[in-house]
C-alpha cells in the first residue's frame, strides 16, 4: 500500500522533471487551457445563474398578463376590458397596468417607465431604478426633466431610489404616479397598456388563459409558465453567438493539445525506450503520463472554474459585462446567488479533462508497448 | 550525509500541495453553493415583483423585446423570423420565447 | 548461470531489408567475472547484449537463467526479471534530460516505490563511491563524458543487480577514462557480480580484469577463450 503510493509519487515526480524542461511551453498549454475552462465554466455558470435568479424572481410574477392585439400590434387595453376580465369564472383580482418606455437622448438610453400605485406619488414625483441613477448622475431631491408627449419638458423631484440589491430587475425603471404617466405621454384616460390577473386556481390558469382568448379575441394572455419558460431558454446552452466562438475556441485547443501529445517526439519515444530498459513497465509509463495529462487538465480545470466561480458570483461577473451589456447604455451592477449543478460539472469535466487525457494516452499506448532494445541501439 | 532534497523541494509534494490547495478551494465552492440554495432569497427584488407585477429582467435595455421579451409583440424584430439573429448583440443570446415560434392558435 | 542454445536474431523478418544479426549461437556464462565481446561493429555484440539482457527476444532458440526459461516469458515477467538481475550501461550512456545526476540514478527504483528517504540514501552512497557527490543536483547536460559514464555506471546499481552489462563502455572516453572505468567494472566484478561487456577496443579486452574473451563475427562466435586464473 505504502509502496503503491510512494510509487505515484516517484512517477510524479518525473513527470514534473520532465514537464519542466519545456517550462515555457507547458506553461504557456496550461495558461491556454485555464483560460479554455474559465470561459466554458464562466459561460455555464453565469447562464444557468441568470436562469435561476429569473425563475426564482419571476416566482411571483403576474399569474397572467392580458395585452390587446390590433393589427398584430400590442394595442392600449380599453378600461371596460377590466371589468370583462372580472366577469371571467376563475379569475381572482385584476389590476390595470400603466408602463411603457421612454428614450432619453442625452444618455441615449431607454427607460421602462411605470406606475407605482402603492407607493402614493404626487404627480411630479419620481422613483429611479439604481442603475438609471448612476448613469445619469442622479440622487433624491434631485430634479430630472422627462420631455413630454407634446414637446414641453416635465420636471419631476426624485422622492427615492431604488435598491441596488433589486438592480437586475429595477436598474431602468422610472417609477411615478398615475396622474405624472398620464400626463407625461397623454395617455389616453380610459385605457391601460395591459392588465395583471391572479388566478384562484393556479393549476387552472390555461384553461382561464383559453377562456379569456375565446370572451375577448383580440386579446394575447400571457401565462407566468411561459414567462419562466421565456427565462429558462434565455442563454439556454446551444444557443448564442458566444458559444458558437468558444466551440471553436474548444476545436482550435484540442488540435493545439493533439499536436503537443499525439505526435509524440523521437526523443519521448527514445525516453520510453530508456526507461523501458531500465526496468520500466508498460503500465509505469502509462500511469506515469496518466499522472501528465492529469496533472495539466486537472489544474487547469479547478484553477479555470474556481475562476470563473469567483468571477461570476462573487465579483458580478464583471469581466462579461460588456458581452452582456451589448449596445444597452444602462447595465444592472448584479450579484448572482452561487448555485453547484452536478450535471453541469460533469458536462464541463467532460468537455475539457476527457479529451485531454485521452489524446495523451493512445500515442503513449503504442509507444510503451514497443520492445525497449531501441535503447541498445541509441 | 548532507540531505540534497527537503520535503517541499520535492517536486511531487509541491505539485500535490497545490492540487490540494485548489482540491479545498473547489469544495468551498461546492458548500458555497450548497449554502445559498438552502437560504431562499426574500430580498428587495422578491417584494418589487410582487408590488409591481415585474415580468423581466433589466438585463438587456437596448429594445422593448429584448427588455420585456415576455411582453414583446409579435411586430418586434425577431419575432418576423423567430430563429434569425438579431440586429443587437444580445439577440444573440436571448431567443424569442417560445410562445412566439409555436404556431399561433 | 546463462544460457545460451541455437539463439538467433533476425530483424525485419520477411522484407528486404531482411538482417541476420545472430546465427545459432549457443553460451554458458558463470556467475562472476568479467566477460567481454569482441568484434567489429555489426558482429552482433549489441544484438547479444540486448538478448541476454531481456530487453529483446530471440527469434528463434532458447535463453535460461538459473535453469530458467527467459525467452518464453511474458512481457511482465520478463520486465521484473530485468529489474532485478541486469543493470545497463549503453553506448550513449541515455542518461535522462533535464533531470539530476541523483534523479537519473534513482530512476529505475521508481516504480518500486522504496520510501523517499532510503532511495535517496542508497544513490547517494553509490554517487559518492563514484566520486559524484559533489555533481548530484547539477543536470545530467551538463556533465563530462567520464562523469556522464560513471552515472550511468551508477543507475545500472541502484537495484543492486546480479549482472551488470555494459555495451562500449569506453567508446566515448579517452584512454585514461576507459582505464579507470575498468578498474570500477574490476571491482564490481570482484564483488561477484557478472560484468558483460562489449567492445572494439583492444584495451578491454586486453586488460588484466577481463577474465574471458568471445569473439563474433557475423552473428557466430568464432572465438571464445578463457583466461587462466588463479582460484581464488
Amino acid at each position: 500500500m505504502r509502496a503503491s503510493l510512494e510509487r505515484q509519487r516517484y512517477l510524479l515526480d518525473y513527470t514534473l522533471a520532465a514537464l519542466s524542461r519545456r517550462k515555457a511551453r507547458n506553461l504557456g498549454l496550461l495558461l491556454a487551457y485555464t483560460l479554455l475552462v474559465f470561459l466554458f465554466s464562466a459561460v455555464l455558470l453565469l447562464s444557468q445563474g441568470l436562469r435561476r435568479e429569473a425563475a426564482l424572481l419571476l416566482q411571483d410574477a403576474p399569474e397572467v398578463v392580458v395585452q390587446q392585439l390590433m393589427a398584430g400590434r400590442h394595442a392600449l387595453l380599453p378600461a371596460a376590458w377590466l371589468d370583462s376580465l372580472r366577469q371571467i369564472r376563475g379569475v381572482g383580482s385584476v389590476k390595470g397596468r400603466l408602463w411603457g418606455y421612454y428614450y432619453d437622448p442625452v444618455i441615449k438610453a431607454n427607460y421602462t417607465v411605470m406606475v407605482a400605485p402603492d407607493r402614493s406619488l404626487a404627480a411630479d414625483q419620481l422613483i429611479i431604478g439604481a442603475g438609471l441613477a448612476r448613469a445619469r448622475r442622479l440622487g433624491v431631491a434631485d430634479y430630472f426633466s422627462l420631455r413630454a408627449a407634446d414637446g414641453r419638458a416635465l420636471p419631476f423631484k426624485i422622492s427615492g431610489v431604488l435598491d441596488t440589491h433589486s438592480e437586475l430587475l429595477s436598474a431602468d425603471l422610472i417609477l411615478l404616479s398615475e396622474a405624472g404617466f398620464r400626463a407625461l405621454f397623454d395617455f389616453p384616460p380610459d385605457h391601460y397598456t395591459d392588465a395583471a390577473l391572479t388566478v384562484r386556481n393556479p393549476r387552472e390558469a390555461a384553461t382561464i388563459a383559453g377562456k379569456i382568448a375565446l370572451a375577448l379575441p383580440g386579446s394575447r394572455p400571457i401565462l407566468r409558465a411561459e414567462l419562466l419558460r421565456t427565462y429558462d431558454a434565455v442563454f439556454s446552452w446551444r444557443e448564442g453567438m458566444l458559444f458558437v466562438t468558444l466551440g471553436a475556441l474548444l476545436l482550435a485547443f484540442m488540435i493545439l493539445a493533439w499536436d503537443k501529445t499525439a505526435g509524440l517526439s523521437a526523443e519521448e519515444k527514445r525516453e520510453i525506450g530508456i526507461l523501458k530498459a531500465i526496468g520500466w513497465e508498460t503500465s509505469d509509463i502509462l500511469a506515469m503520463k496518466l499522472w501528465e495529462g492529469m496533472l495539466l487538465s486537472l489544474t487547469a480545470f479547478l484553477a479555470g472554474y474556481l475562476l470563473a466561480w469567483w468571477q461570476v458570483f462573487h465579483d458580478g461577473a464583471r469581466w462579461f459585462a460588456p458581452v452582456l451589456k451589448g449596445w444597452a447604455v444602462l447595465y444592472p451592477d448584479f450579484r448572482l446567488t452561487p448555485a453547484v449543478d452536478l450535471q453541469q460539472l460533469l458536462v464541463l469535466l467532460g468537455i475539457t479533462v476527457l479529451p485531454y487525457i485521452v489524446a495523451t494516452l493512445i500515442p503513449i499506448w503504442r509507444a510503451a508497448i514497443a520492445d525497449p532494445d531501441a535503447a541498445m541501439r541509441g | 550525509m548532507r540531505r540534497p532534497h527537503r520535503f517541499l523541494a520535492r517536486r511531487a509534494n509541491a505539485a500535490l500541495l497545490l492540487l490540494t490547495i485548489l482540491l479545498l478551494l473547489f469544495g468551498l465552492s461546492l458548500v458555497d453553493g450548497w449554502w445559498h440554495s438552502r437560504s431562499p432569497i426574500q430580498s428587495a427584488d422578491t417584494v418589487l415583483v410582487r408590488e409591481l407585477g415585474l415580468t423581466d429582467l433589466s438585463l438587456f435595455t437596448e429594445a422593448r423585446y429584448t427588455r420585456h421579451p415576455s411582453q414583446a409583440d409579435r411586430f418586434s424584430a425577431f419575432q418576423d423570423h423567430p430563429a434569425a439573429l438579431d440586429h443587437f448583440p444580445s439577440g444573440a443570446l436571448l431567443p424569442p420565447p417560445p410562445a412566439l415560434s409555436a404556431p399561433s392558435p | 548461470m546463462i544460457e545460451l542454445r541455437e539463439v538467433s536474431k533476425i530483424f525485419n523478418q520477411g522484407q528486404p531489408n531482411e538482417c541476420r544479426a545472430l546465427c545459432g549461437v549457443s553460451l554458458d556464462l558463470a556467475r562472476g567475472g568479467i566477460t567481454a565481446f569482441k568484434g567489429p561493429s555489426g558482429s552482433g555484440k549489441t544484438t547479444l547484449l540486448a538478448l541476454v539482457g531481456c530487453l529483446a527476444r530471440p527469434t528463434s532458440g532458447r535463453i535460461l537463467l538459473d535453469g530458467r526459461l527467459l525467452s518464453n516469458l511474458p512481457e511482465r515477467f520478463l520486465t521484473e526479471v530485468r529489474r532485478h538481475t541486469f543493470g545497463f550501461v549503453f553506448q550513449q550512456f541515455n542518461l535522462i534530460r533535464g533531470l539530476t545526476v541523483l534523479e537519473n540514478v534513482m530512476l529505475p527504483a521508481y516504480p518500486l516505490g522504496w520510501p523517499y528517504r532510503e532511495l535517496v540514501n542508497a544513490a547517494s552512497i553509490l554517487l559518492d563511491r563514484f566520486g559524484l557527490a559533489a555533481k548530484a543536483s547539477s543536470r545530467v547536460e551538463w556533465l563530462s563524458g567520464g562523469e556522464a559514464q560513471r552515472t550511468a555506471l551508477a543507475r545500472a546499481l541502484i537495484n543492486d543487480p546480479a549482472v551488470l552489462i555494459a555495451d562500449e563502455p569506453t567508446a566515448n572516453l579517452d584512454s585514461a577514462l576507459s582505464r579507470e572505468v575498468l578498474t570500477l567494472l574490476g571491482e564490481l566484478a570482484g564483488q561477484g557480480r557478472t560484468v558483460l561487456v562489449s567492445s572494439h577496443d583492444p584495451l578491454v579486452f586486453d586488460a588484466a580484469q577481463v577474465d574471458r574473451v568471445v569473439e563474433l563475427h557475423d552473428g557466430r562466435i568464432v572465438r571464445d577463450a578463457g583466461r587462466a586464473r588463479e582460484p581464488s
